[in-house]
């Protein structure tokens, strides 16, 4: 006899167990499945592990510039293992707390290989044997994977994906990183922080290509004087590996090809759905280009079949993820929520310096055909930016000059990353530029200089 | 401060109304709940509770004021504790506090505001602006700034606006799908802030002839039904299509059920099994279930049928859900408790707004066939004639006698074409010679 749910979740990453949980809260019987360890990508393997690595890099940089702020240090240096050892307890800590959360909202935690076998019928391979579970509602939230480069495949030994990045026993000595978006600059940045002689290549013209041009273009600037060599516009051709490294044949804008040694190799250049081996063929789950359709509320053209996260699509984050787990929860138990949304989905970059937008980019939102007002206020204008000695960086937001709506924010600087949410909660709130120039912002902040920024689109800055 | 208390909108189609009795006198007590007055709104005599505790200090409308504007201040409230003096101004009192200086003319930037009120000054009697976040309800409307912005520059009046974010909070997307000068998107299109607000078809008082005659004031259902009967066939182009029905089987299907539902004491009429045709047909042919506005045609994916009920005061369209999916028997007791209530004037607004075609049936009258006037902003409208024996050509060819009805769509041409409305009275004929298929 199987156990009967009305609530099935097939893995329990940022998206399913946060889609347990909404479940549990509106009294639904709740079982989550999961292959690995509670949390996913995302606290295992993810956000929160390499936060704590880019923790480290970030220490390790203000002691080797100790000096600038009138302290002394000596013989600075570090210990890999150990640090490696904090960001595994770090998630060790998270992954407890997932479970604890599990167990407070009474959801049935499966461990094992779930796979689909019918509508509503899902079984669960665990070791040698197998576990049948029955339920009205199967939410599919089985995430994603790194995309593997074609003619070279992650080995862990030389060629790393995030995964062994995160976990490295020796220090690179020269290391390449293969794409530019978040996870390549943010392990970039480690690294090079850390003393690794790093190479950015990325196939577009820029770096963080979904940012905005102008923070593209100063991250290019500033990552290039801390010692990051960047080449854009450049396919990686050839990987040959040897005992010990790789050697890199990449063709450049000019269309000529160099080879080059490094030790190391880290692919940042997307990701794949995890959908295979789960019965979605057999039940005639529509795809497309391998992440599941589904519609506002996470429905797929199956009845009784959800699915929420990366699984389903751009963009691939975990806020995204947990998002959709509640929408698509709170339909299915009858609610009325509003459909899936992603026009207000802040995305961040950890690296030094942080990076963080929401919203249209000035182009896009010219490409909209929208007539625009454009401010930016640097870090340099900011008396608490210049106290931290971080006053490199600088906000930027684009208004529709008609009717005052904030299209996008673009910030990149220090501790951009939590500055953000300001502004998601005014797009949300649908506030006009009126509202923002009549709130008082605390000083001295960082986040005056979001004020300043929308001053300066109605040509009010006050200081610059 | 005393609260004003304002006269409210109790049905959507509501602009005035009249202020039938006062319950309450100056000086009374009353709290949250009490029944204050008797409105008479354009559909029916409604009872106007009292939202906040206090003393009545001032009624300012008398009983059997009639054209009261929604929104008018009919009554003063006072908090408990408060005199009647607060509600006064002090005046002059405030006289020697600085005046603000004007809005400085080097002022940089596109704000251009005009100078903003002074809080301090109490002299000034309330908010100089005219509140247009007022709903007609009384109510604050809820909408976010970019909303409000966008309402003002498109010409949108918010009151009339149905709020899609929380709390029913209008954002940018209800204005979005909102007409200028309309007062909302399709889901109120039956509310009646229509832009040139012509209240009365009759613009140019006519000249009474000098025959001895009597005047009766018109009630205000008269004048709605006046002002949406004149839109309608003013602005809605109207076809016609009659079909001739053979009613025997659905007589007979009629009386055998009927000997089964006695027992439940539930007897079918007739029109509640055309109420049931005409819905299943509608989802049969769903390009009639349709609602046309100027950016989209809204099409409704289950029929809400609004019948016709004739009252002493005049016609009320009271509204049967579902009826596409709805059992007859629910059908014909829902519809026997809301004719009941629509002649004592006792159906709630939502139990009369907002049906997806209506039924009009003038049988019992012995009128043979006759074009009915859309209920706007439905899109069609079926008028059925009476039941009568009529010499017919049978199945056979061979002429017998057969009971017959006539019956006519009236279909807005502007969002279904005849051949569809066609369709629809074909679908509907087959289902009433043929009921036993609506049954399944």
């Amino acid at each position: 006899m199987a156990d009967t749910y009305d609530l099935i979740v097939l893995g329990s990453g940022p998206g399913g167990y946060v889609a347990a949980i909404r479940g549990a809260q509106l009294g639904l019987k709740v079982a989550i499945v999961e292959r690995e360890r509670l949390g996913g990508i995302c606290l295992n393997w993810g956000c929160i592990p390499t936060k704590a690595l880019l923790r480290t890099s970030e220490i390790y940089h203000y002691m080797t510039h100790a000096g600038d702020y009138g302290l002394k240090a000596e013989n600075i240096g570090f210990d890999l293992a150990k640090i490696v050892d904090r960001s595994r307890k770090v998630s060790g800590q998270l992954n407890a707390g997932v479970k604890g959360l599990m167990k407070k909202n009474k959801i049935a935690v499966v461990e094992g290989f779930g796979t689909i076998t019918a509508k509503g019928k899902l079984s669960v391979k665990q070791g040698n044997g197998t576990v049948d579970l029955e339920a009205k509602h199967i939410l599919v939230a089985t995430g994603a994977r790194a995309r593997d480069l074609p003619f070279a495949k992650a080995d862990g030994k030389r060629i790393w994906t995030y995964r062994h990045a995160m976990v490295p026993e020796v220090m690179p000595t020269k290391l390449l990183v293969i794409g530019s978006g978040a996870i390549g600059v943010e392990f970039a940045s480690f690294y090079n922080d850390m003393g690794a002689d790093v190479t950015i290549v990325e196939m577009l013209p820029r770096i963080l290509p979904v940012e905005d041009e102008e923070v593209s273009a100063f991250m290019e600037k500033r990552l290039t004087k801390d010692g990051i060599k960047i080449v854009t516009g450049a396919g990686v051709e050839k990987i040959d590996t040897g005992a010990d490294g790789v050697k890199a044949t990449i063709k450049g804008k000019d269309g000529k090809s160099t080879t080059e040694d490094y030790s190391h190799l880290i692919v940042a250049i997307g990701i794949v759905p995890n959908t295979e081996e789960i019965g979605l063929e057999k039940l005639g789950v529509t795809t497309e280009r391998g992440h599941i359709k589904v519609d506002g509320f996470g429905r797929t053209n199956v009845e009784g079949i959800y699915a929420i996260g990366d699984v389903t699509g751009a963009p691939w984050l975990a806020h995204k993820a947990s998002h959709e787990g509640i929408v698509c929860v709170e339909k299915l138990a009858g609610g009325n929520p509003h459909p899936f949304e992603t026009w207000n989905i802040p995305g961040c970059t950890y690296s030094r310096p942080q990076v963080a937008s929401v919203g249209l980019t000035e182009a896009k939102a010219k490409e909209a055909g929208r007539d625009i007002k454009v401010g930016k206020f640097p870090f340099i204008g900011n008396g608490k930016a210049i106290a931290l000695g971080e006053a490199d960086g600088f906000i930027k937001t684009v208004f529709d000059a008609k009717t005052g709506e904030l299209l996008g924010a673009h910030m990149v600087g220090a501790e951009v990353t939590e500055l953000i949410q300001g502004y998601v909660v005014a797009r949300q709130l649908e506030t006009t530029e009126h509202e923002l120039m009549e709130t008082v912002f605390a000083h001295p902040t960082l986040s005056e200089m979001m004020h300043e920024s929308v001053l300066g689109a109605y040509g009010r800055a006050v200081h610059f | 401060m005393p609260i004003e208390i304002k006269m409210p909108a109790l049905s959507p189609t509501m602009e005035e109304g009249t202020l039938a009795k006062w319950l309450v006198k100056e000086g009374d007590t009353v709290k949250a709940g009490d029944i204050m007055a008797e409105i008479e709104t354009d559909k029916a005599t409604m009872e106007f509770e009292a939202v906040d505790e206090g003393v009545i200090s001032k009624i300012t409308v008398a009983e059997g004021s009639d054209g009261v504007k929604v929104g008018t201040v009919i009554a003063l409230l006072l908090a408990d504790g408060e005199k009647e003096g607060e509600s006064t101004p002090a005046p002059a009192a405030k006289e020697s506090e600085p005046k603000p200086s004007p809005a400085d003319p080097n002022k940089t930037g596109t704000e251009a505001q005009p100078a903003k009120e002074d809080v301090r000054d109490h002299g000034k009697p309330a908010d100089p602006k005219p509140a247009p976040a007022a709903r007609q309800d009384g109510d604050r409307v809820k909408a976010s700034p970019l909303a409000r912005r966008l309402a003002a520059d498109k010409g949108v009046d918010l009151s009339g606006v149905k709020g899609s974010g929380p709390n029913g909070r209008i954002v940018k997307a209800d204005v979005d799908g909102a007409q200028p000068g309309q007062a909302s998107a399709p889901a109120a299109a039956a509310s009646s802030a229509a832009p040139a607000a012509s209240p009365a078809p009759a613009p140019t008082p006519a000249q009474v002839p000098d025959i001895p005659h009597e005047l009766t004031k018109l009630t205000n259902m008269r004048k709605t039904i006046a002002r949406r009967l004149t839109e309608s066939k003013q602005q809605v182009p109207h076809i016609y299509l009659t079909v001739d029905v053979q009613l025997d089987k659905l007589l007979k299907l009629r009386g055998d059920l009927n000997a089964g539902l006695e027992s439940r004491g539930v007897k079918l009429s007739v029109n509640d099994l055309l109420i049931k045709a005409l819905a299943v047909a509608l989802i049969q042919v769903p390009k009639c279930n349709v609602m046309f506005t100027p950016d989209q045609l809204v099409s409704f994916q289950r029929a809400d049928i609004s019948v016709a009920v004739s009252t002493p005061d005049g016609l009320i369209t009271p509204v049967i859900t579902e009826a596409d999916t709805a059992s007859l028997s629910s059908i014909s007791t829902r519809m026997k408790d809301l004719a009941a209530r629509a002649r004592d004037k006792k159906l709630k607004p939502e139990e009369f707004t907002g049906g997806t075609a209506s039924i009009s049936n003038m049988g019992m009258f012995g009128i043979k066939q006759f074009e009915a006037v859309i209920n706007p902003p439905q899109g069609m409208i079926l008028a059925v004639g009476a039941g009568e024996k009529r010499p017919w050509v049978l199945g056979d060819g061979s002429l017998g006698i057969a009971s017959i009805m006539s019956a006519t769509g009236s279909f807005d041409h502007r969002a279904i074409d005849g051949a569809d409305g066609a369709q629809l009275m074909k679908a509907f004929r087959e289902l009433v010679e043929n009921p036993l298929a609506m049954l399944a």
